[in-house]
C-alpha cells in the first residue's frame, strides 16, 4: 500500500468509528437548509470533531489553524465523506468562500482572527449579498454603509440569508458611494459582525414547510471601521472573487464534504424496489432508458473533472469545465430527484410524514430542496448567461 | 449493487498531445470549408495528395504494430486524429482503415496479419462491410452467407455501407458461414464488374458502396472463423464506436464556432442576436454537450483494453457524442434563419455529418438498451 493508500484507510477508520449516531430529526441536505437548534447543533459537534481529527482545512497553512498538508490529503477525505455519506459540514460559506477570500487576499490580522475559527465551527459565517429587490443583479444592490468616525454605520436589508440565524460574521456587500461613476464602482465589502445592536434577523419559511435562511435587518447598526476588505470601491471585484470560490470554479477551499450527496446509483436503488404493473420498476424498459441517460449525464460530469486536470485536453476553453459545473450539477440533481419521485407510482404524492412515504419522502423534500442550488448562487439562467457570455463570447443580453 | 464502479480515468500521453496538436493544425490548414465542398462532387471524396502526406507522417500505420512496420501505438492515438478529422468535416479511409487493421489484430492469423498489415500500414486502402440492407446494427446476425464447394466458398447476398470501398485494396466483410458469423478477407481485385455500386449518403463527403456478393468465389485462407471472428467483430464495432465519437467531438465543437461567429455578427431588432437568450441559452448546451462528450471520449480512449470498463465506456460516449453533435447541428440550421435553410450554410454539412454519425454503428437510444443490460 503507498502512502496515500495508507492515508484512505485510515480516514475511512475514523469516519467510520466517528460518525454521528442518527439523530431523531431529519437533518438538512445542504447548509442552506439549517433551520432548527437541534439541527445546527448536531453538525456544528460533528465538523468541530471532524477538525480536532485532524481531516479539515487539511491545505490550508498551519500558522492559522490549518493542516499545512496537500490538498490530495483533503481530497481523499472530502471523497471518504461523501462516499460513507457522513452529515456535511456546516459552516460552508467560512470554509469554502469566506475562508478561502481571507486567506487570498485578507490581511495577516484578517487571518489571525478569523480562519481558525472558521474551521473549529466556533463562529459560524453567513454572506450578505442579496437584497429584496436586487437578486441577480448583485451589482444593483442599496444597503448603504456610512463612514463615521471609527466606525460604519449600516442601514438596509438582505436577504435570504443561509445560516443568517446561527452566523457570527457576515460577508457583507454595501453600498459606500451612491455617487459613483457606475453601480459598481459604489460598492464596499465587509467582514461584519452580527452581534452588535441594529442587527436583526428573521427566519423565512422554505417551500418544505422548514427554515433556513433569514432576512437580516440593519437599523443604524455600527461595526468597526477595520471591518472593511480591501478599500472602499472594491466591493464589487471581491464579491466577483468570493464568487468563483462559492461556484467551485477556483481551489483552495477547506474541503470536507458540503452536502448530502445524491447519486444516480441511489434512485437505480429505487426502482429496484419500486414497482409498476406488478414487476420491479427496473425491468420497464422506459424506465431503464431515463436511469441509462442520468447515468450518461453523471459520469460526464465525473469524466468532465478527470479532464479538467489534463491540461492537454482543456486548452481552447479553459475555463469551460469550471464555470459550467454549478449549472450542470444542479440542473441534474433537480431532475434527478424529479424522476426519483415518478418512480413511486401513486406515493409519489406523499409527503415526509406519512408513514408510507417511501423513504421517509426523503425524495420528495429533495426536489423541493433542489432549487436551493438551482437558485442560489446565482440561477441557472445567469450561470448560463454567464457561460455564454464568458466562455463562448457571446454579447450580453 | 455488485456492479463494478464505473471509472474515472482519463489519460493522455505527451505523445497524445502532441498528435493532437499537430492533426488540429493539420486539417485545419488542408481541409478548410473550400475544400470540403470541392471534394462533395469528386469521385472518391478526398485528395489523393492529402492521403500520401498522412501516409508519410505515420498516421495510417499508429495503431499497427512495429513488427509489421507500424509505429506500435495504439487506438487512443488514432482518436487524436479523428476529432480534428471531424471539426474539418474532412473525408478519408483513415477510420475505416483503423477498423481493419483492429479486425485483423484481433482476429486474424499470422499470415493474414503479414499479408495485410504492412501494406495498410503504408497507405494501402480497407474498408469493412458488416452491415446489410435491413440496416440492423447487430454485427452478429449477417444474413450474406458462403457456401463451401470444395475448395472454393461461394459468397451471396448484399452488404451495404461498404465506406471507401471502391479504392481499398481489401474488403473485410462479414457472412453467416456454416452456421456462425465469419468474416471474408476479400481483396478488391477479385470483385466482378458492377459488384460495388455507390450509395447515395446523406452525409456528401463521404463516399459509400453497396456490394453485391452473389458468385464471388473465395478460398478457406481469407477467412477469419469462430472465436476469431466474433473478436474481429467487436474489435470493429469498438474502433467505430470510438473514432465515430472522436468525429463526433470534433463536428460539434466546428459546428460550435459556426454558432458562436454568427450569433456575434447577425444584427436583428438593433442588437447582435446573441445576445438573446433564446439562443445563447442553447448554445450552452451545445458547448456542455460537448464537454461531456469529450470527456466520455477520452475516458473511452483511456480504458480500450480494460474488459471491465471498456465496453460501458465506448458505448456512453457513442449514446452521448452522436446525440450532443446531431443537437449541435440541428441548432446551427435554427439560428441561421432562412440562410441555415440554404445549401450554401455550412451548418448543413455539419448536420448531415452528424446525421451520418448518428446512424452508424448504433444510435443512443440502442447504446442505451445495452447499457442498461450492462449495468443493471
Ligand atoms: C436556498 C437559498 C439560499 C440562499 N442563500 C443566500 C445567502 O446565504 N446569501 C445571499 O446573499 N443570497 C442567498 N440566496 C439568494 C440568491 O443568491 C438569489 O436568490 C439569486 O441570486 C437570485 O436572485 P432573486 O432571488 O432575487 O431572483 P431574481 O433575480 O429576481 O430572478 C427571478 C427570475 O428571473 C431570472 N433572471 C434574473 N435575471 C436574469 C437575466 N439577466 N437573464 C435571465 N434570467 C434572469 C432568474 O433566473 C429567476 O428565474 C439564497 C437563495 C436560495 C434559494
Amino acid at each position: 500500500m503507498n502512502e496515500l493508500d495508507e492515508f484512505r484507510a485510515e480516514v475511512v477508520a475514523w469516519l467510520t468509528e466517528n460518525r454521528p449516531p442518527e439523530p431523531d430529526f431529519l437533518l438538512p441536505e445542504s447548509f442552506m437548509e439549517v433551520g432548527s437548534d437541534s439541527q445546527f447543533h448536531y453538525l456544528r459537534d460533528w465538523q468541530q470533531q471532524v477538525y480536532e481529527a485532524g481531516y479539515l482545512g487539511m491545505a490550508w497553512p498551519k500558522e492559522y489553524g490549518g493542516g499545512g498538508r496537500e490538498q490530495v490529503y483533503q481530497d481523499i477525505v472530502t471523497a471518504e465523506m461523501a462516499r460513507l455519506n457522513v452529515p456535511f459540514m456546516t459552516n460552508t460559506i467560512g470554509l469554502n468562500w469566506a475562508g478561502p477570500l481571507i486567506l487570498a487576499i485578507g490581511t495577516e490580522d484578517e487571518k489571525q482572527r478569523y480562519i481558525q475559527k472558521i474551521l473549529s465551527a466556533e463562529e459560524i459565517w453567513c454572506q450578505g449579498f442579496s437584497e429584496p429587490d436586487n437578486g441577480s443583479d448583485l451589482g444593483n444592490a442599496q444597503t448603504k454603509a456610512v463612514r463615521d468616525g471609527d466606525e460604519y454605520v449600516i442601514n438596509g436589508s438582505k436577504i435570504w440569508t443561509s445560516l443568517g440565524s446561527y452566523a457570527k460574521h457576515m460577508i457583507l456587500l454595501a453600498r459606500t458611494d451612491f455617487a459613483a461613476e457606475n453601480k459598481y464602482a459604489g460598492l464596499s465589502y465587509f467582514l461584519a459582525p452580527m452581534d452588535v445592536p441594529g442587527v436583526r434577523v428573521q427566519p423565512i419559511q422554505k417551500l418544505t414547510g422548514e427554515y433556513g435562511f433569514t432576512q437580516t435587518f440593519f437599523e443604524d447598526a455600527r461595526i468597526p471601521a477595520s471591518c472593511l476588505m480591501g478599500t472602499e470601491g472594491q466591493g464589487w471585484q471581491i464579491a466577483m472573487s468570493t464568487l468563483t470560490f462559492e461556484r467551485g470554479a477556483a481551489g483552495g477551499q477547506a474541503g470536507g464534504l458540503s452536502m448530502v450527496v445524491v447519486g444516480v446509483a441511489d434512485v437505480v436503488e429505487l426502482a429496484r424496489h419500486a414497482m409498476r404493473d406488478g414487476q420491479p420498476a427496473i425491468e420497464d424498459p422506459h424506465i431503464r432508458d431515463e436511469l441509462v441517460k442520468f447515468l450518461i449525464e453523471e459520469q460526464g460530469d465525473r469524466l468532465c473533472e478527470s479532464r479538467s486536470r489534463v491540461t492537454a485536453l482543456c486548452s481552447e476553453r479553459p475555463g469551460s469545465i469550471a464555470l459550467s459545473g454549478k449549472l450542470r450539477g444542479t440542473e441534474l440533481r433537480r431532475r434527478l430527484c424529479q424522476f426519483a419521485i415518478s418512480l413511486q407510482g401513486a406515493n409519489g404524492a406523499l409527503w415526509v410524514g406519512d408513514r408510507d412515504a417511501v423513504a421517509g419522502g426523503k425524495w420528495q423534500r429533495s426536489y423541493l430542496n433542489a432549487f436551493s442550488a438551482t437558485i442560489g448562487g446565482g440561477t441557472s439562467q445567469v450561470q448560463a448567461n454567464i457561460v455564454g457570455e464568458r466562455v463562448l463570447g457571446l454579447p450580453k443580453g | 449493487m455488485n456492479k463494478p464502479q464505473l471509472s474515472l480515468a482519463v489519460d493522455f500521453s505527451d505523445e497524445q498531445a502532441m498528435l493532437l496538436d499537430t492533426a488540429t493544425e493539420f486539417f485545419r490548414d488542408k481541409s478548410p470549408i473550400t475544400y470540403v465542398r470541392e471534394q462533395l462532387t469528386t469521385e472518391i471524396g478526398f485528395e489523393q495528395s492529402l492521403w500520401r502526406e498522412m501516409v508519410a507522417l505515420g498516421w495510417l500505420g499508429l495503431a499497427v504494430p512495429e513488427s509489421y512496420g507500424g509505429s506500435g501505438l495504439g487506438l487512443a492515438e488514432a482518436v487524436t486524429l479523428a476529432e480534428p478529422i471531424g471539426r474539418c468535416l474532412f473525408n478519408s479511409p483513415f477510420q475505416s482503415c483503423q477498423m481493419a487493421v483492429q479486425a485483423l489484430l484481433a482476429g486474424g492469423n499470422e499470415q493474414q496479419r503479414g499479408r495485410w498489415l504492412p501494406r495498410l500500414a503504408e497507405g494501402s486502402i480497407a474498408s469493412v462491410a458488416v452491415i446489410e440492407r435491413a440496416g440492423d446494427w447487430s454485427l452478429l446476425r449477417p444474413e450474406c452467407n458462403g457456401i463451401r464447394e470444395g475448395e472454393r466458398i461461394v459468397l451471396s447476398g448484399v452488404k451495404t455501407f461498404a465506406v471507401d470501398a471502391r479504392v481499398a485494396e481489401l474488403i473485410i466483410v462479414s457472412i453467416d458461414f456454416e452456421g456462425a458469423p465469419a468474416l471474408v478477407l476479400l481483396e478488391n481485385a477479385v470483385l466482378p464488374e458492377g459488384a460495388l455500386t455507390r450509395e447515395v449518403v446523406i452525409d456528401e463527403t463521404r463516399r459509400s458502396f453497396r456490394l453485391d456478393l452473389d458468385g464471388i468465389e473465395v478460398i478457406d485462407t481469407d477467412l477469419i472463423l469462430s472465436h476469431a471472428a466474433l473478436a474481429a467483430l467487436t474489435a470493429i464495432r469498438d474502433t467505430a464506436l470510438l473514432l465515430i465519437t472522436a468525429e463526433a467531438c470534433g463536428g460539434t465543437a466546428g459546428v460550435l464556432d459556426i454558432v458562436v461567429a454568427y450569433l456575434n455578427t447577425r444584427t436583428q431588432f438593433g442588437r447582435k442576436i446573441g445576445g438573446y437568450q433564446a439562443l445563447k441559452h442553447p448554445t450552452v448546451d451545445i458547448l456542455i454537450g460537448l464537454e461531456r462528450a469529450r470527456s466520455h471520449l477520452y475516458h473511452a480512449a483511456s480504458v480500450l483494453g480494460d474488459t471491465q470498463h471498456a465496453e460501458v465506456a465506448l458505448r456512453m460516449a457513442k449514446a452521448h457524442g452522436s446525440d450532443a453533435f446531431a443537437y449541435a447541428g440541428d441548432r446551427a440550421i435554427q439560428f441561421h434563419g432562412a440562410f441555415g435553410f440554404t445549401y450554401e450554410c455550412d451548418a448543413q454539412l455539419f448536420l448531415r455529418r452528424a446525421l451520418w454519425c448518428q446512424y452508424q454503428f448504433g444510435d443512443a437510444l440502442h447504446h442505451r438498451k445495452h447499457l442498461a443490460g450492462l449495468l443493471f
